[in-house]
């Protein structure tokens, strides 16, 4: 599974891409990994108007993950 | 209908003479480029993040309603992203239509909707350090123009 951090996502993370090898079975559980690891993460994550897209489209609430998903968490978008 | 994603500069005059050529249903073609702007000396440089695969295929999607919606031949989309200075060239929309209105009018909904909606994310490099910015409350409005709007005739 492929993950993927935008904007300020990525500053708070340090990181852009990583590669996850025993990937989670849902979003839900995740987002919960990527924030047990790191704080600045989580509190980045759970900031209003972040959302995530599975496979380069949107998604809303909870959804399970394929082990070869690309999940991408994307901030307010700023616009060009 | 074409949308380009580039961190090579470009020359709008030659986007706008490729645009052109050979047409002979088009009878109006408007182009709209933006530059980065600084409103101050404090702003050195733009940060533009793109995720590729993912705003290409927004933008596209936007660029096909508003060619449904008023009756487009012909779009072009190309935006920079990465590290752009202040005067640069950031973004160049043309539109190409039978009768001048429906080419004015989608290049000025594309544009707005580029400004406030389009997936991007954008951090202003100043003399004071670095700061992701957010939509200005004008672009909203500005988009939200169009939103009920119904189209124009041609």
């Amino acid at each position: 599974m492929k993950v993927l951090l935008f904007g300020p996502l990525r500053d708070a993370a340090g990181w852009r891409e990583r590669t996850i090898s025993s990937p989670p079975l849902s979003l839900a559980a995740l987002k919960a990994s990527l924030a047990r690891d790191d704080a600045a993460l989580r509190e980045a994550l759970d900031r209003p108007g972040v959302q995530a897209a599975v496979n380069k489209a949107i998604v809303r609430g909870d959804v399970s993950l394929a082990p070869d998903a690309e999940v991408a968490f994307l901030p307010p978008m700023s616009g060009g | 209908m074409t949308v380009r994603l580039q961190s090579d500069p470009f020359a709008p005059g030659d986007l706008l003479a490729a645009f052109c050529q050979g047409r002979r249903d088009v009878g109006a073609v408007v182009s709209f480029t933006g530059l980065v702007r600084a409103d101050d000396d404090t702003v050195q440089a733009l940060e533009l993040e793109a995720y590729p695969g993912f705003t290409d295929q927004e933008i596209g999607r936007i660029a096909d309603a508003a060619a449904l919606r008023y009756g487009l031949i012909d779009v072009l989309i190309v935006h920079r992203v990465g590290r752009l200075l202040p005067g640069d060239p950031i973004v160049f929309v043309a539109t190409a239509a039978a009768h001048r209105r429906a080419a004015f009018e989608a290049a000025d909904q594309l544009m707005d909707y580029l400004k406030s909606r389009a997936p991007f994310w954008k951090k202003s490099v100043e003399v004071s350090g670095a700061r992701w910015i957010e939509p200005r409350s004008e672009d909203y409005q500005d988009a939200q123009r169009w939103d009920d709007a119904p189209a124009q005739e041609a």
